[in-house]
């Protein structure tokens, strides 16, 4: 029987992919059990070790943040204008870059630059202390790997996510409104005083209400990658990869699920 | 006071009682016992394969047995609370195979990150208690350099330090000697001896050296195919009538014969078509 095979590979993959969600929930909660509970037992998370990764996942991805979403908003004006041409509608280019920004890619852009930068250095890093026994020598030492290598992650991203959000709403908003305003000949404030007059806080807090979920799935996905690292060399790259493919993969299925819920 | 430090100096610091461990599938420990007593060197020696990297793993609590058990300082590895493991461990100092040094960390912030972790010392207290360990291993004048930048020996000599920073009670080897030249392998069990006497604490080894065992052991438990061969002292496993330690002793190979339908059913297991 030829479709045996087929079945039994789909039942494998569901129970990995169960297992795996179940092991990314534990860490979770685990992490929240150490920065809760850590501080009574003498083991609090680090701030020191916070500060640092807020520095690695956030502050030195502002830069290529900062590019993407200013060039991603002179595409936004670009298309917009090109587009609403035909409907004698140029104008109205700047409230539909300021609502689409906010709501929807200043965050896409910020998750998948930290997916992609942060994504693949936490489970590359992880995975290397696994394979090294630098993890057993944690836990030997009467450290937990999840209080001080996974907590100070997880609320770095936190913290993290919604201010490179920010910075990213802004670029956009500053590209696609010095672009707008060339063409359109309005100038830079012009453009930005219509934008905020149609925005809402709503608009800003839906992309940073994602940016809180995006942190989290990058965070425990790139984790779980690092920890699961068998196989050598050949094991770490495929974690690597796989945790960034993950990553993405998840942000995007995410940001539909909210975007569905939020809209309505 | 806590429940470890209520511990007898009478009673044995690690006893193991029937314990059985799986990978997957295959037995890797098959009932095993011995124990460890106050002072002493167990060494733990074994071929490739024998299950001595595992039994380490269960005796450091980073494995879970699937029956028997294992009491270190009196207590059941296999029922004690996470706080109690964490008590315990600060205890113990282990020494890896290839050291488990943290690259991000230079020698010196090593050694010293057990101390930033378990107590509330000053900075410049850790860091002479760091150097005084250091000097004993041989590693003073090096707090700077990064793991990257060690030899194997040098690597295996910070970890010491990191593992006798707490000053522990129990101290574990996995593959002290393991690709190290025999002069710097020879010097790592003066070490080892050194340690002992200085600190009074007992010392578990895994190791496939036999040179290296028979020179630093009051104690060898010799491991094969999961099993316990023979547990005594240097001379008794040295005279020991068994074949298989003899072959390890000798390194000797050992002939293996072959069932004819045992090997075929090898050969065609899982082939489909036959």
């Amino acid at each position: 029987m030829m479709v045996r095979p087929v079945i039994e590979k789909v039942g494998i993959g569901a129970v990995q992919a169960i297992e795996e969600a179940g092991y990314q929930f534990s860490l979770f909660v685990e992490s929240l059990y150490w920065l809760i509970v850590g501080p009574f037992l003498q083991q609090p998370v680090r701030l020191r070790i916070i500060v640092s990764e807020m520095m690695k996942i956030g502050v030195l991805a502002i830069p290529i943040v900062v590019l993407l979403s200013f060039s991603n908003g002179v595409i936004l004006a670009l298309q917009g204008i090109a587009t609403l041409k035909d409907f004698d509608a140029e104008s109205q280019v700047i409230p539909g870059i300021a609502y689409s920004v906010t709501r929807e890619f200043g965050v896409l852009i910020a998750g998948i630059v930290v997916a992609g930068r942060s994504g693949s250095a936490i489970a590359a890093r992880i995975g290397s202390m696994q394979m090294s026994q630098e993890v057993d020598a944690l836990r030997v030492m009467g450290i937990e790997p999840v209080r001080f290598l996974v907590a100070p992650i997880l609320v770095s991203m936190l913290i993290m996510m919604p201010i490179l959000t920010l910075f990213a709403d802004t670029a956009a908003m500053i590209g696609g409104g010095l672009y707008s305003g060339i063409v359109l000949s309005l100038s830079l404030t012009t453009v930005l005083d219509r934008s905020f007059d149609v925005l809402v806080l709503y608009d800003v807090l839906q992309g940073i209400y994602k940016s809180l979920v995006f942190g989290l799935l990058i965070a425990l996905v790139a984790c779980s990658n690092g920890f699961s690292v068998t196989g050598g060399a050949e094991g770490l790259g495929r974690a690597t990869t796989r945790s960034v493919v993950m990553s993405i993969a998840m942000i995007v299925v995410a940001d539909m699920v909210f975007t569905y819920f939020l809209t309505r | 006071m806590n429940t470890a430090e209520q511990h007898s100096p009478q009673e044995p610091i690690i006893e193991v009682d029937g314990l059985v461990a799986y990978y997957g599938s295959r037995k890797i420990l098959d009932d095993v016992s011995f124990d460890v007593h106050g002072g002493e060197i167990m060494v733990i020696m074994g071929g490739s394969g024998s299950g001595k990297s595992t039994l380490l793993r269960h005796l450091l609590a980073l494995n879970r047995a699937v029956s028997g058990s294992i009491r270190v300082f009196g207590r059941d590895m296999g029922d004690v609370s996470s706080r109690e493991l964490h008590r315990l461990r600060q205890r113990m100092g282990v020494s890896f195979q290839n050291g488990a040094l943290f690259n991000s960390l230079n020698v010196e912030d090593n050694v010293i990150f057990p101390l930033r972790e378990h107590t509330l010392l000053d900075d410049n207290t850790m860091r002479i208690m760091a150097r005084m360990k250091l000097e004993v291993v041989n590693m003073a004048g090096f707090e700077k350099l990064m793991p990257a930048q060690l030899s194997g020996g040098m690597s295996k000599r910070t970890a010491l330090a990191r593992a006798i920073v707490m000053d522990p009670n129990l101290l574990f080897f996995d593959e002290p000697s393991a690709g190290l030249d025999p002069v710097v392998s020879a010097d790592l069990d003066e070490l080892i001896l050194r340690l002992r006497d200085a600190m009074d604490v007992s010392i578990v080894v895994v190791t496939h050296e036999l040179d290296s065992a028979f020179r630093i052991a009051d104690r060898i438990l010799v491991l094969d195919k999961g099993k316990v061969l023979v547990i005594g002292s240097v001379d008794d496993v040295r005279n020991s009538d068994n074949e298989r330690v003899q072959n390890l002793l000798n390194r000797r190979s050992e002939d293996v014969v072959v069932d004819p339908d045992e090997y075929m059913h090898r050969l065609t297991d899982e082939l489909t078509g036959l």
